[in-house]
Order: C-alpha cells, then sequence, then structure tokens
C-alpha cells in the first residue's frame, strides 16, 4: 500500500489538445480519492498516467517512494478497473482472474488461493466457470473488481466503473466498493463524473475543470465551502443558488432585499454572489418576519421534498428545497427568507471564494 | 425471397380494399414482380452458364447450328488442355495460373500485414493530422488505374520491374494497404481500447497487448479485408496487360485475353480456362460470405 503524488502534471497530445492544463494531488495512503468533473475536465487522463497508460508532457508522479515517470504500467504495482470492464473474452472467469497472475508467473498453488480468495471477497462462486459473454453487467463489473484485488496491488485505479450499470445495481456496488475499500485500506483512486458516487464514496473529493483542480476536499467541506463558481454550481442537485449581493451596514443583501447571514472578512468594492444552498432557504407564507414578497414559478414533488422554484424579484429564479409537508399552490404570492447560517461569498470577476 | 418481400409491403396500404381486390392486385404484383426478377436472372446468368455449357462441349457441338442447349456430348478435353500442354508438360495457361496464385496471394497477404497494423494505430493513437492523413491515404484510390499505368511503366522500366512478378506485387499491394487500412480501421474501433489498457497492467507490452487480445477479436475483419483484396488483385486486368508480356510472368486474366485474337479461337479453351479462373473467387467468397456481409456493413460503412 502506498500514497500516491502528482506534481505539476501537464498532458498535451501530438494533436495538440491539451487533456491536464496543471494537476497537483497528494493522496494519502488507505485514501478512497475521488476525481469528479464534467466530461473533458483532465480527470481519466490524470488517472490513466497514474496508472501509466498515459505518458505526461511534464509532472512527476510518485507511487509510495518510487518515481513511476518511467515505469510501464506492470511495474507500477497497481490495479485498474475500467468503464466497459475490459475481461478478456475468450477466457472463463477463473482464468481471468488468474490471467494477472500467471503473468507474473506465480506458482500454481498460490494462483489459486488467491483466485479463490478473491472469488469468495466478490462472491463470484457459481460464477467461475462462465465466459464474460454469458455474465450481466453487474456480474461483469464483479469479476473485473476480483481481477483488481487478486493482484494486492499497492493502489486501485478506478475509471468510472459503474457508469454502464443500471441505478440500482449502480447503488449495490457502490455500498460493495466502498466496504471493500474500508476492508482492504487500500489506496484508491476513483473517477467518476456523478456527484452523488463521489459524494458518498470518497474521504476527499478532488472536483477538476478544464484539466485543472479546482477544489480538494472531504463531501463536506466540497458541499458546504465550495471553492470557485463553477464548484459551487457542479455539486448538488439541485446545485447552490448564486445570488449577487451587496454588503451594506454590515449586511449582506440581494438586489431583491433578501437579507443573508454574513460571513467575516467580506471584501468592499469588489461585484459579489452569494452561493446558497436549496435548504438554507424558506418559502413563507407572505409577509412573515425577515422574509422578502416572492412568487411561485413552479414545483417539483419528489416524494419525500418539493423544490420551490421561487422568483423572488432577483435577476435569478431561486430554488428552496423544503419538506413535502409544506405547499404552496403555483403561482401564489409566497415569502422567501435565508434560515441558514454564513453563506460562501464569491468574486464575480475571479469566480472565486473571497469569505 | 422477393414473393414475401412483396406480400410484407402489400398489405399495408391495401387495408383498405375487399379482401378479394387485395388478392387479386397482390398476386398480379407479385407474377409481375417473379416475371420481372426471373428475367433479370436469365439475362445476368445466361453468360455463366453459356461459359460453363461451352467449356464442357466438344468443338463440334459449341460452333454447332442452332445451338445446342441440351443433349451435347460432355468432355473434360478443354479442362485438361487448360493445365497440360498439347506436346506433354505444362501448358501456358498452367503457368498464368500459378502466377496469378503468387501475385494475388503475396499481394494480399503484404497488405494485409502493412494495413492492420496502420488501421490499428489510427484508430489508437492520436496523430497529428489524423484526418487529412486517412483521407490522404484514401485519395490514392480516387483515380482509375488507367490513369498511372504509363507513369508506372516508365518508372518500373527504369527499375528494371517490367515483366516481373515483382513488379505486379507490388502495384496490387499498394492499391490494396489504402483499402485495407480504411476497412480495418472500422474493425479496430469497434474492439475497445480497454482489452490492451488491461492487458499492459498485466505486464505485457503495447505490442504484446494488441497482438495477443485485439488481433484475435479482428480475425472476422480481416478475413473479410483480405477477401476483398485477394478478389482485387485476382482479377486485376490494366496492369498486369500492361507491365508483362511473357508467358512465364503473365498472371491469368491477360493470358485468358490472349487466346482470343488468333486466326481460330478455340472457344472451348476460352470457356474452360474462364471456368477455372472464376472457380477459386466464388468458393473463397462463399466461405466467407457472411464475414463479407460483416465487413461491408460494419467496417466500411461506418463514419
Amino acid at each position: 500500500m502506498a500514497g500516491i503524488e502528482v506534481t505539476a502534471l501537464h498532458k498535451r497530445y501530438p494533436d495538440g489538445t491539451v487533456a491536464v492544463e496543471h494537476v497537483d494531488l497528494s493522496i494519502g495512503d488507505g485514501e478512497l480519492f475521488v476525481m469528479l468533473g464534467p466530461s473533458g475536465c483532465g480527470k481519466t487522463t490524470t488517472l490513466r498516467a497514474i496508472a501509466g497508460l498515459e505518458r505526461q508532457t511534464t509532472g512527476d508522479i510518485r507511487i509510495g517512494d518510487t518515481l513511476v515517470n518511467d515505469l510501464p504500467p506492470a511495474e507500477r504495482d497497481i490495479a485498474m478497473v475500467f468503464q466497459f470492464y475490459a475481461l478478456y473474452p475468450h477466457l472463463r472467469t477463473r482464468d481471468n482472474l488468474a490471467f494477472p497472475l500467471r503473468a507474473e508467473g506465480l506458482p500454481k498453488a498460490e494462483v489459486r488461493e488467491r483466485v479463490d480468495e478473491a472469488a469468495r471477497l466478490m462472491r463470484l462462486g457459481p460464477l467461475l466457470d462462465r465466459r464474460p459473454n454469458r455474465l450481466s453487467g453487474g456480474e461483469q463489473q464483479r469479476v473485473a473488481l476480483a481481477r483488481a484485488l487478486v493482484r494486492r496491488p499497492r493502489a486501485f485505479l478506478m475509471d468510472e466503473p459503474l457508469t454502464n450499470l443500471d441505478a440500482e445495481l449502480r447503488a449495490d456496488m457502490r455500498t460493495e466498493i466502498k466496504h471493500l475499500q474500508g476492508e482492504l485500506g487500500t489506496t484508491m483512486v476513483y473517477v467518476t463524473h456523478d456527484q452523488v458516487e463521489a459524494m458518498s464514496l470518497g474521504h476527499r473529493i478532488a472536483i477538476l475543470n478544464k484539466g485543472r483542480v479546482e477544489q480538494i476536499g472531504t463531501p463536506l467541506e466540497v458541499y458546504d465551502r465550495p471553492a470557485s463558481l463553477f464548484c459551487a454550481a457542479f455539486i448538488g442537485s439541485p446545485p447552490m443558488n448564486l445570488i449577487e449581493v451587496e454588503v451594506a451596514d454590515g449586511k449582506l443583501r440581494g438586489q431583491s432585499g433578501l437579507v443573508l447571514t454574513p460571513p467575516p472578512g467580506l471584501p468592499r468594492d469588489r461585484r459579489l454572489v452569494a452561493g446558497v444552498r436549496p435548504e438554507a432557504l424558506e418559502v413563507t407564507e407572505p409577509g412573515a418576519e425577515r422574509s422578502v414578497p416572492a412568487r411561485v414559478v413552479s414545483a417539483e414533488w419528489l416524494g419525500d421534498e418539493i423544490i420551490y422554484v421561487v422568483d423572488h424579484g432577483g435577476q435569478r429564479d431561486v430554488r428552496v428545497r423544503m419538506p413535502s409537508t409544506v405547499r404552496f399552490a403555483a403561482d401564489a404570492p409566497v415569502g422567501l427568507r435565508h434560515t441558514g447560517g454564513p453563506p460562501p461569498v464569491y468574486d464575480v470577476s475571479t469566480e472565486e471564494l473571497v469569505a | 425471397m422477393a414473393v414475401s418481400v412483396d406480400e410484407a409491403v402489400s398489405t399495408g396500404p391495401a387495408r383498405d380494399h375487399t379482401p378479394s381486390a387485395r388478392r387479386l392486385g397482390g398476386r398480379g404484383r407479385s407474377v409481375l414482380e417473379v416475371a420481372l426478377l426471373t428475367v433479370l436472372a436469365v439475362v445476368m446468368l445466361f453468360p455463366v452458364l453459356w461459359m460453363i455449357e461451352t467449356s464442357i462441349k466438344e468443338n463440334r457441338d459449341v460452333y454447332a447450328i442452332p445451338a445446342k442447349f441440351f443433349g451435347f456430348k460432355v468432355t473434360l478435353d478443354h479442362f485438361k488442355d487448360v493445365f497440360a500442354a498439347s506436346g506433354g508438360g505444362r501448358s501456358a495457361l498452367s503457368v498464368s495460373f500459378l502466377n496469378s496464385i503468387v501475385v494475388a496471394g503475396v499481394s494480399t497477404a503484404l497488405a494485409t500485414v502493412l494495413g492492420v497494423p496502420a488501421a490499428w494505430a489510427y484508430s489508437r493513437f492520436s496523430v497529428k493530422a489524423k484526418k487529412d492523413q486517412l483521407f490522404f491515404i484514401l485519395s490514392t484510390r480516387f483515380m482509375p488505374p488507367v490513369v498511372v499505368v504509363i507513369p508506372i511503366f516508365l518508372m518500373y522500366r527504369q527499375v528494371g520491374l517490367i515483366d516481373n512478378k515483382l513488379g505486379l506485387i507490388l502495384i496490387y499491394t499498394a492499391f490494396n494497404v489504402p483499402f485495407t487500412i480504411w476497412m480495418m480501421k472500422g474493425f479496430v474501433d469497434e474492439v475497445p481500447a480497454e482489452y490492451e489498457d488491461a492487458a499492459m497492467l498485466d505486464g505485457y507490452t503495447r505490442l504484446q497487448a494488441f497482438w495477443k487480445f485485439t488481433l484475435p477479436l479482428l480475425l472476422p475483419g480481416i478475413a473479410a479485408t483480405a477477401v476483398f483484396a485477394l478478389i482485387f488483385s485476382w482479377n486485376e486486368f490494366v496492369f498486369a496487360i500492361f507491365l508483362t508480356s511473357s508467358d512465364s510472368v503473365r498472371t491469368a486474366p491477360p493470358a485468358i485475353a490472349g487466346l482470343i485474337g488468333g486466326t481460330t479461337v478455340d472457344w472451348g479453351l476460352v470457356a474452360a480456362a474462364s471456368v477455372v479462373f472464376a472457380l477459386p473467387v466464388l468458393v473463397f467468397a462463399y466461405l466467407v460470405r457472411k464475414h463479407l456481409v460483416a465487413g461491408v456493413t460494419l467496417g466500411a460503412v461506418r463514419r
């Protein structure tokens, strides 16, 4: 087991496209580290560079204490799980699992022992004698995970391993992967574009955009204090409401007069935007204390909650998360007020967190 | 086949008619269709049939007026003449068949060996101006062979490749490589690159990964591509007749054409030689017909 250090990674392809602009990562030993971002943000390229499947243009990668820049993938002592499983189609499950071990030249008895152990961990017993074309997507992905396990690598690299599974199976596999990683304590780097996956799995999350790291933090940090406007708009469903605000007499005030709790250390003379989570707002009866007059534009009933889209006279409509017991009709006149603590505030021009 | 297709089509719009009218209209249409198809089939197949008949007729039946479709005496003498010279030993025709096999076989093998790895590289790697390169490769097939045959002839005369099997092999390979690259790229695109990634993580080099995992999955595609290349080389006439002259080098197409044009034409021999010439490609294409269809619809047409 080992941590992974990525320093000033830059990847530019021969045809001129830059996949990774500048990435620094410090992944701890035994950590489940998630790289999250929209497609084309450089997360997969970064992962493939760590695996050795791509050679970075500049920058260093260390696994444990070893500088692995010039090592071929096989000598980096890592295992990777792919989105398309990549099980060898002509081999039975048993041989697919044994394949990397045989390639390493381990003695037969040990190969068998390790295959049995991985099969037991991933509950593959009945599938051992089938070929990949006779396995369902979920089964194939479990075999792919087991094939990563048998090698007892220093780190697991996961490239969107659950994307091709249906929603229910995905939730199950998510739990399974988290449990497995906890039990084995092996460092895992997990790439996904699904924020739910990232939030529920990661010890820490790195949010990437346009080949750069926007923020690294625990799921809670990332959710509560997104480091940039991009992160604020990316994390959360629905995402944060971005409300233009100004500072006046020690208060943070939106254009509509909506009063927010001001965070300390706000800069003056700059255009500011506050990121307000939908659950930090409240739809009230019109004229309630500290509320501004507003109007319900639409309401989405989600069963356990309702997302109200509310026009409060600001530049954009805001989304408010309310318990499903509180009901307002569409178009009804209502009040809107802020109930949470101080929201993160961003500079409009730099798009960065200022307070 | 044609009838069933017709029925499937005619049931839709004919729903408003009475049942009898529909049946009549349907039957009328299908009769017409079958008749047209039969005429077409006869027109298309008659030359082939006539060639086969002529190849097994005695000379006196070949020239009989009125022509004999049935009831002639079957003989295999013409086929014997194709392979054996009249004075004993091998005939010039049989040598030309051997040349055809060598030239078509070697040029197809070369085109496959060069084209498949190139297709793999174009499919897998990021290459500068990839689209332009691929278009350039394709553009070499734009012009008909006749256009380049004179420059090629002059160049070959300089380097001594005129009347040389190697010369034909090289020119056929040059024509088949672009085709192989384009068709195989479609097949390679279909094989997930993750197989190679996984194999590389398991300790193989990139080339070993290609060889051990991607190549076996490409075999049907390679078979289809090779058959197309083989058919091109086997049937090629223009270069063969311009670039070769002696019996020992000449391939079958110009050799068979050379049988016609003397004072008398031995039509039986021409027909028998043509049958022998057509047979291998027909058999080969029949054997790999499934892959051929897959190759046309899946490999070459995509993107």
